[in-house]
């Protein structure tokens, strides 16, 4: 399974040239700011516009190859599109919204009854469009796009017109159809949280080009990449609770070699967990300090590699990016600290992070 | 006046269809000759109705080519009959109906067009089920000023169906007889409350059935 896409495009003067080729599963991210090209990729997966050159393959299926002119239609191609602003139907209720895809896409995989019950909209199927709240608009949105019976899910900034609240509402909605429903998405977004919170996969896009794609999980830590400069910068784990210590207020968090101590949480024993550390508070020690352990309020010394080592130009500081135990962190430290540590690419150290540091960003189900 | 008002039902119920067809190719459709295609529906707008209700005569007059045609395929005469008179009205009406429905039709965010087409509604599906419900406002509005028009229209009409009571006269045509005749004033008068009651009317049932429809549908 994947989703393979190789894009060319001449918008004004400059011209969009894009390609990746990532997993058919779980969410991917289409992060970058605005200008970058995001929107007209989703135009062209959707088959909305038509680019000078474009090969579109999913899951095995070819959607579009305009050298071989392949081109399937929108209304053909059954690729799902959720709008930055929904864009329901004003003229028909929230099922009337709901159905008009299932209909022309018939039975599927996907039923009624359990895109109701995962966006939580049994309460609404009556109402009128205009009567919803953003968010609500939202949820309809996408389930009348899953409903289309799509092979492939494309969602445009779902969350960028909502306050803070709403958003936190939402997320977890997400959450759920990634686990419930073995469906490719592409999410865009300019929002870095969001995608800390849902994707596995991350395409960076920045002025009509990609700088890179991958598992989330190595992108955010890498420090050779725009996002590393960033004041939010850090790394993304997902990793297992492994146990709680309710007397020390503590909980284990696991994943292969690594682990993380992290305050106490209230997500059960093997429950996944998201969790994010951000770069300016990771602090870097040289191997020997893992004696002085007892002596430190801090509970996790991670023991690693480092990866690589970067320049951070905005912050005037180097990035460390550190191997543990099939983990991945990021360490923005002093160029001073690292020569007076003596970093280099291979050199063997200890990361030094603070339970209270680690975000915990959502309970994956 | 009953005439007049059946004149304008047939008018409205020829050209509506055929107008909302036009604004829609108009508004949405990209294709050689659009512009040419805008220019013809707006002529009856620009040129006096007289050389309109005389075109018609050419065209369709007994001795015209369509008018021939009609005659020995159907043998439907249209010159100088009610249905002539129909055909004037809908001709000058079109314009201002084909206008109405295009800004309604425009007024519309063509991305659910686009939303329709990824769930899967092909052209006639997306303009049946989201253009026209849409749409229906402006094309309800259209379809009223249309028939409130045609009421009125004079030029045209008298040109190509002339004014024989009980056949092609209709109201204007009415009281612009009324008037040439010695003594009518009175009945002139008479006819012209009439025609600004019908007016009037059908100018509030417009307002009135735009905004119930617009509420219903959510806008």
């Amino acid at each position: 399974m994947s989703l393979a896409l190789a894009l060319r495009h001449t918008l004004g003067t400059a011209t969009l040239d894009v390609a990746f080729e990532v997993p058919g599963t779980g969410i991917t991210a289409l992060f970058g700011p605005s200008g970058a090209g995001k929107s007209t990729v989703l135009a062209a997966m959707a088959g909305l516009l038509r680019p000078a050159f474009c090969r579109l393959v999913v899951d095995g299926t070819t959607l579009a190859d305009t050298d071989a002119g392949t081109w399937i239609a929108p209304e053909r191609r059954r690729v799902g599109l959720v709008f930055q602003d929904a864009l329901l139907f004003p003229h028909l209720s929230v099922a009337g919204n709901l159905r008009y895809g299932q209909r022309r896409a018939g039975a599927g995989a996907i039923g009624f009854d359990e895109v109701v019950g995962l966006l939580g909209l049994g309460a609404l199927l009556a109402r009128r469009p205009h009567t919803l709240s953003g968010g609500q608009r939202q949820l309809v949105a996408i389930g009348r796009a899953l409903l289309g019976q799509p092979r492939l899910l494309l969602l445009d900034e779902p969350l960028a017109g909502l306050d803070a609240a709403r958003k936190a509402e939402i997320l977890p909605f997400l959450g759920r159809l990634k686990s419930a429903l073995a469906l490719p998405m592409l999410y865009v977004t300019h929002a870095l949280e969001e995608v800390a919170q849902l994707a596995d996969h991350l395409v960076l896009l920045r002025d009509l080009r990609i700088l890179g794609s991958g598992p989330v999980s190595e992108m955010a830590a890498r420090a050779d990449l725009p996002l590393a400069q960033r004041d939010d910068a850090g790394a993304v784990l997902t990793l297992t609770v492994a146990g709680h210590d309710p007397a020390r207020r503590l909980t284990w968090l696991r994943r292969d070699g690594f682990s993380l101590l992290v305050a106490l949480q209230t997500a059960p024993p093997g429950a996944t967990l998201r969790v994010r550390i951000p770069a300016r508070e990771v602090i870097l020690a040289r191997p020997e300090a893992a004696a002085l352990g007892d002596l430190l309020s801090l509970h996790n010394l991670v023991p690693g590699t480092v990866r690589a080592i970067g320049a951070d130009a905005r912050h005037g500081a180097a990035l460390v990016e550190i191997e543990a135990a099939g983990a991945r962190l990021l360490s923005r430290i002093t160029p001073d600290a690292v020569a007076r540590l003596g970093l280099r690419p291979g050199a063997a150290v200890l990361a030094l992070v603070k339970s209270v540091s680690v975000e915990v960003l959502a309970a994956l189900c | 006046m009953r005439l007049t008002l059946a004149v304008a039902a047939r008018a409205v119920g020829f050209g509506l269809p055929l107008a909302v067809l036009t604004a829609w190719l108009l508004a949405r459709g990209r294709f050689p000759g659009r512009t040419l295609l805008n220019a013809a529906v707006h002529l009856p707008l620009v040129v006096p109705p007289v050389v309109t209700g005389w075109l018609l005569l050419v065209i369709f007059g007994v001795e015209g080519p369509a008018g021939r045609l009609l005659l020995a395929w159907f043998g439907v005469r249209l010159a100088f009959t009610t249905a002539g008179a129909a055909l004037a009205c809908a001709v000058m009406t079109f314009p201002i109906m084909v206008r109405t429905v295009r800004l309604a039709i425009e007024a519309i965010d063509p991305r659910l067009d686009q939303a329709a087409r990824t769930l899967g509604a092909g052209r006639l599906d997306r303009l049946l089920t989201v253009t026209l419900p849409l749409g229906a406002p402006g094309i309800v509005v259209a379809g009223v000023v249309g028939y409130a028009t045609c009421l009125g229209e004079f030029g045209a009409v008298i040109t190509f169906a002339a004014n024989i009571p009980g056949e092609t006269q209709t109201l204007p045509l009415a009281i612009y007889s009324a008037l040439q005749a010695p003594g009518g004033e009175a009945a002139a008068a008479r006819l012209a409350a009439v025609s600004v009651v019908l007016a009037l009317a059908g100018l509030l049932l417009a307002e009135w059935a735009g905004r119930w429809l617009r509420a219903r549908v959510g806008r």
